[in-house]
């Protein structure tokens, strides 16, 4: 088994396995972002159970965490390897002609996406962790109130951090508009592939627009 | 029609390289474009330079010698053709053709734009059969009947004439379009199933071996491919592997 | 030197298997200390590799293209014949046999004929043991379809890609024996010369075509498996690198060369279009199946349909004359190729033809398309359909029968022959002739062997569809493999033969001298110059109807055409470096003097035979017409010139089948 994992094929499904993994991570995540639209006192419990339920703190975010950085370092060094693959490069090369741009640039969306996520890092996660772990403070609360849907608010004041975060969701949707067909077939499903192309490409377009409708909610919302 | 075409000139495998311009003209929208190359190179004969050198055979889509990248696409603009059936009539009087070998570092160039594909064969060396010996008394051949369906897709499958399009087409330079076709085509039939494990195991570890990308399933290959290859062999190919390795 | 045959004695139908339990067999710990050289990878060389690999020989197989996959034996389309009777339709390993000789017009060794038919069924096993994908039918039995020259159905395909099937099959067990390191293979390597050691072929000169480098490569025999010599008439359905020199090396150093006349001008093929034509492009015989051949009636149709102002589709029934129908009714359109293309001659000379070469004629699937559409009507249960629905139906079923030969001839055309009918016209497809074998296969070298389409083979003067793949693969997988033995026994205690032998050393500098000249001497003309000339005087003079005359000219013409060759060709480039050019330059040197002897070989032979005619010997309909004289194959031995060539006559006998008037009326 450690060498199917070792082989280009393997190596392939291991991308799709993550990529899965992170898929079901998305709609879990667009769930609870849309409950900050419906109700804040939602938002405010489900963020609280999120962020203290030692399960999901110690079991789920772990893993997560990995299947976030195996997914982009294996892509990278595949990336390596197919540049590899080719060391003169075509003097013309037509594409557009056989592929999707989409297809031919995971690796620029990606790009994008790890971009994104280093910025919400340093927007939610980095705070979270130094709230809980390094100050010790589990309660969830400020000046005795749920402090997640008010944080979540200040963080889409800033326009320009709105509009980072919707070009963002762009780049997650044209990934996903190739990589969730594409990650069936890798896993060997292709007739699934093909019946699935509608709602992959639905996946592609409603997912990130969800994400990019709660962001310009809070920002259209708030009152200063 | 009269043309301008850049093409790739290299002399040995280790010498360098360079894209050089030639004009042809009167050329007959029935000429092939292989007849198109003819025309030139008797042109640059009769100047006393030398041809341009190409891999080309049987000159009617089968053989799969054949190997230009025109206009930035694996045997040009034409669909489900191979570089010698492509037409002259693709193209507009006045029009620039860039020709370009197959570019792969597992396809080194040899000269001009001919490269060495030797690292399919080994593909297939290393697990393309079903080991039957020759000796005049196996079994009928209508001793199993096949399924017509299984039988169909895997003469589909088969049909891969080994060009390297899809390896040349390919963003990553992948060989798993045939690859796949040849781990189908004996997966899909009852005689295949013996080796079936051990046969994906060794192809696909040889295809890493020669230094082929990745499949990232833009499906270009699919498109690009002379005789429509399906990336459900693919597909297969990986259903394959993992069924050998559990 | 007499010629004999060493066909064993016996009654026919246990002549191969009693011969087979008498003959010497080298045991597997000797077998591993001999080493067999194979020149070619098609059906016959790649079968033979493999199986002399598999018995235990050391087999160095040589092929010019970059992979063995790619012989020309891959564009084989319509199918490969055996007597398995699975359609229950009366066929018999004879009647395949009897068919074959009939086919050949009486000029073929009958006990040759009878051993291929019995292994055809043999052939069918292997392959789909193999994993070749043949057609099946609904119930997953192999399926069949029928050819010209018969009345069975008989043929075995893979869709239009039997050849393709077959080769892919022969270069798997290919790669199981380069794998296991039984056969060491020289891709992108041409074969120059056959090295004689004592008399007996032990090696050849092979020249490197991406280094240049010339190479010796020993061997305790030689086999010949380069394929035919049909690029003789520049325009063929051969690939552009089809050649003879292997063949014709082997000629040169002693092997007799047979019945070279012997061309197969295959009547399904592509019109050309132009002077730039490079090649030509076949249409399977399996067309003429549910393909009806026609030109029109009248002249006035001819001529308003080549200006344009009539499409064939136009002319009704009665304006259309099926002449194949009207001439041969019990055979119609599936007669052998030879009398469907001389028909289409005629036609054409009589001026019907229908594109503006006046070198076409129809070939017409609308009926098909018709008969199909009832009957998938009705399969499908619709009651009145409409013709629209008639004809979209019975598309479907002509497509998936045919799909991508029209394809093929769409993408060269410019027409969808699904609308409107093909054009089609004869070219040159096959070479009946060859190197002479003998029953074991081997030519008059002792330890020189030559198999499939390079030997004279087992069809005599026309060769009927789908046995070119039966012949190819009969002799690698079943015949040569045990025959070779028999000579090989003598060779247990010879050890390696070096090539630093003088032999060698000799060949090599000859061909080396041959390479020099050719880059040394910076003539005028270029090599496809003189391929296209000899082309034009073999295709007008020794093309699909010869005569006295015509045949004398092309001898002096060829000759003096030769002459010039090596006075003025040019070949740029250097010797030591891929250079196609040079490659081409000896294939035509070699091409020249077989040209020749071709015609000298159709001047002598005065008679009409399958594909050989001779405008002096026909009937008064216009048919071939044989003459008992000529029963026996020509033989010629190389005594320099081409027209030097001493002819020795192996006489034909037939035993077993009575020669008759040839009739497919």
């Amino acid at each position: 088994m450690s060498g199917f994992f070792k082989s280009s094929v393997g190596r392939k499904v291991s991308m799709a396995l993550s990529a899965f993994f992170l898929m079901i991570f998305l709609l879990q995540h667009l769930t609870i972002n849309t409950m900050s639209v419906i109700s804040a006192d939602l938002f405010n419990e489900v963020s609280h159970f999120m962020g203290t339920n030692p399960l999901v703190q110690f079991v789920l975010q772990p893993i997560l965490i990995f299947g976030v950085v195996f997914h982009f370092v294996m892509g990278f060094i595949l990336e390596l390897q197919n540049k590899r693959a080719r060391k003169v490069s075509y003097a013309k090369n037509n594409g557009a002609a056989n592929s999707s741009w989409m297809s031919r640039n995971m690796i620029w969306s990606g790009v994008a996406i790890l971009a994104f996520i280093v910025l919400h890092f340093i927007d939610f996660w980095f705070p979270e962790i130094n709230t809980k772990f390094i100050q010790g403070d589990w309660s969830g609360l400020h000046d005795g109130k749920f402090r997640y849907f008010h944080e979540l608010q200040l963080k889409f004041v800033n326009p320009a951090r709105v509009a980072a975060y919707c070009v963002a969701f762009v780049f997650l949707g044209l990934h996903l508009a190739h990589g969730f067909t594409s990650a069936f077939q890798s896993v060997g499903a292709a007739s699934l592939r093909k019946k699935l192309n509608k709602v992959g490409l639905a996946y592609a377009i409603l997912v990130p627009l969800g994400f990019i409708i709660v962001a310009l909610f809070h920002h259209l919302s708030y009152n200063h | 029609m009269n043309l301008t075409l850049k093409i790739w000139r290299q002399k040995d495998a280790n010498s360098k390289g360079q894209m050089v311009d030639y004009k042809v003209t009167d050329i007959s929208e029935h000429m092939s474009f292989l007849e198109m190359m003819d025309v030139l190179n008797e042109q640059l004969i009769s100047k006393g330079e030398e041809p341009v050198s190409f891999d080309h055979d049987c000159r009617e889509g089968i053989c799969g010698m054949c190997s230009m990248y025109i206009n930035g696409e694996a045997h040009g603009p034409d669909r489900g053709v191979t570089t010698c059936q492509l037409h002259m009539r693709m193209f507009n009087d006045g029009d620039t053709i860039t020709i370009e070998p197959w570019r792969a570092t597992a396809f080194p160039v040899i000269k001009d734009l001919v490269v060495d594909r030797s690292a399919f064969d080994r593909i297939q060396h290393a697990g393309g059969y079903i080991s039957v010996n020759t000796s005049g008394n196996t079994q009928d051949a209508n001793a199993i009947p096949i399924a017509k369906e299984a039988a169909d897709k895997a003469m589909d499958a088969a049909t891969c004439i080994g060009c390297g399009a899809c390896v040349a087409t390919c963003k990553n330079s992948s060989a798993m379009l045939f690859v796949g076709a040849k781990v189908s085509q004996y997966a899909l039939l009852p005689q295949g199933q013996v080796e079936a494990a051990d046969r994906v195991r060794k192809m696909v570890a040889q295809m890493d071996l020669e230094g082929f990308g990745n499949c990232t399933n833009t499906g270009a290959c699919e498109i690009e491919c002379p005789k429509g290859i399906s990336l459900d062999n693919i597909a297969r190919m990986n259903r394959e592997l993992m069924k050998a390795s559990v | 030197m007499a010629l004999e045959s060493k066909v064993p004695q016996g009654p026919l139908k246990d002549k191969w298997t009693d011969y087979k339990n008498k003959i010497n067999l080298v045991n597997p710990a000797n077998k591993r200390h001999i080493d067999v050289i194979v020149v070619g990878t098609g059906l016959a060389g790649g079968s033979a590799s493999a199986t002399l690999a598999e018995l235990g020989y050391n087999v160095k197989a040589f092929a010019y293209q970059d992979s063995p996959r790619r012989a020309h034996s891959i564009a084989a389309q319509g199918g490969i014949n055996a007597a398995k009777n699975y359609q229950g339709d009366g066929d018999s390993t004879y009647r395949l046999f009897y068919d074959t000789v009939k086919g050949g017009d009486y000029r073929s060794r009958e006990a040759n004929v009878y051993r291929l038919a019995e292994v055809s069924a043999n052939i069918i096993d292997q392959c789909v043991a193999q994993g070749v994908p043949f057609a099946r039918d609904y119930g997953g039995l192999l399926d069949n379809r029928s050819f010209g020259g018969v009345l069975v159905s008989r043929t075995f395909y893979a869709k239009g890609q039997t050849g393709q099937q077959l080769l892919l099959g022969a270069y798997s067990a290919m790669n199981r024996q380069i794998a296991r390191g039984k056969i060491e293979m020289f891709n992108r390597h041409e074969m120059l010369d056959l090295v004689i050691v004592d008399g007996k072929a032990r090696g050849i000169i092979a020249r490197n075509l991406v280094t240049g480098e010339i190479e010796r490569h020993s061997a305790h025999a030689v086999v010949i498996a380069s394929g035919g010599y049909g690029n003789v008439y520049f325009l063929s359905t051969n690939a552009m690198g089809s050649n003879v020199t292997a063949a014709w090396k082997v000629h040169k150093k002693g092997a007799y060369f047979a019945n070279p006349c012997y061309t197969q001008i295959h009547p399904t093929c592509i019109p050309r279009s132009g002077d730039y034509q490079s090649k030509l492009t076949l249409m399977s015989e399996s067309l003429r199946n549910d393909g009806r051949i026609w030109v029109p009636k009248n002249m006035d149709d001819v001529i308003a349909i080549r200006e344009g102002r009539k499409k064939p589709t136009d002319l009704s029934e009665e304006e259309r004359d099926y002449y194949l129908e009207r001439r041969y009714p019990a055979f119609g359109n599936l007669v052998p190729r030879d009398v469907a293309s001389r028909a289409a001659k005629e036609r054409c000379d009589a001026g019907y033809g229908v594109n503006a070469t006046g070198e076409a004629v129809y070939l017409d699937f609308a009926s098909a398309i018709e008969r199909y559409g009832k009957e998938e009507a009705k399969v499908k249960g619709i009651s009145n359909p409409s013709k629209e629905k008639i004809t979209e139906l019975g598309e479907k079923i002509v497509e998936a029968k045919y799909g991508n030969l029209f394809q093929m001839y769409e993408k060269i055309v410019d027409q969808n022959p699904y609308k409107t009918p093909m054009m089609i016209y004869p070219a040159v497809h096959y070479t009946m002739g060859g190197v002479w074998v003998d029953y074991n296969l081997m030519t008059t070298i002792p330890g020189c062997y030559a198999i499939g389409e390079a030997n004279f083979s087992d069809h005599g003067a026309n060769r009927l569809g789908a046995s070119a793949l039966m012949q190819g693969l009969a002799d690698g997988y079943f015949v040569l493999p045990y025959t070779i033995g028999d000579y090989l026994a003598d060779d247990i205690r010879t050890g390696k033969i070096s090539t630093d032998l003088p032999e060698f050393e000799e060949a090599e500098k000859d061909v080396k001298k041959r390479i020099n000249f050719f880059i040394n001497n910076k003539g005028k003309n270029s090599v496809d110059y003189y391929h296209k000339k000899l082309g034009n005087i073999m295709w007008n003079k020794c093309g699909m109807s010869r005569n006295e005359a015509g045949l004398k000219e092309a001898i002096e013409e060829i000759s003096a055409l030769r002459k010039d060759f090596w006075e003025n060709v040019s070949v740029p480039g250097g010797a030591n470096e891929y250079n196609e050019e040079l490659a081409k330059a000896g294939r035509v040197a070699d091409f020249l003097e077989l040209g020749e002897l071709f015609a000298k070989d159709a001047l002598q032979r005065e008679e009409s035979a399958g594909g050989h005619f001779r405008e002096e010997h026909q009937t008064e309909e216009g048919e071939a017409k044989r003459r008992k004289e000529f029963q026996y194959v020509s033989a010629w031995e190389y005594k320099g010139e081409p027209k030097d060539a001493v002819l020795h006559k192996e006489p034909l006998v037939y035993e077993n089948i009575e020669v008759k008037e040839r009739s497919y009326k």
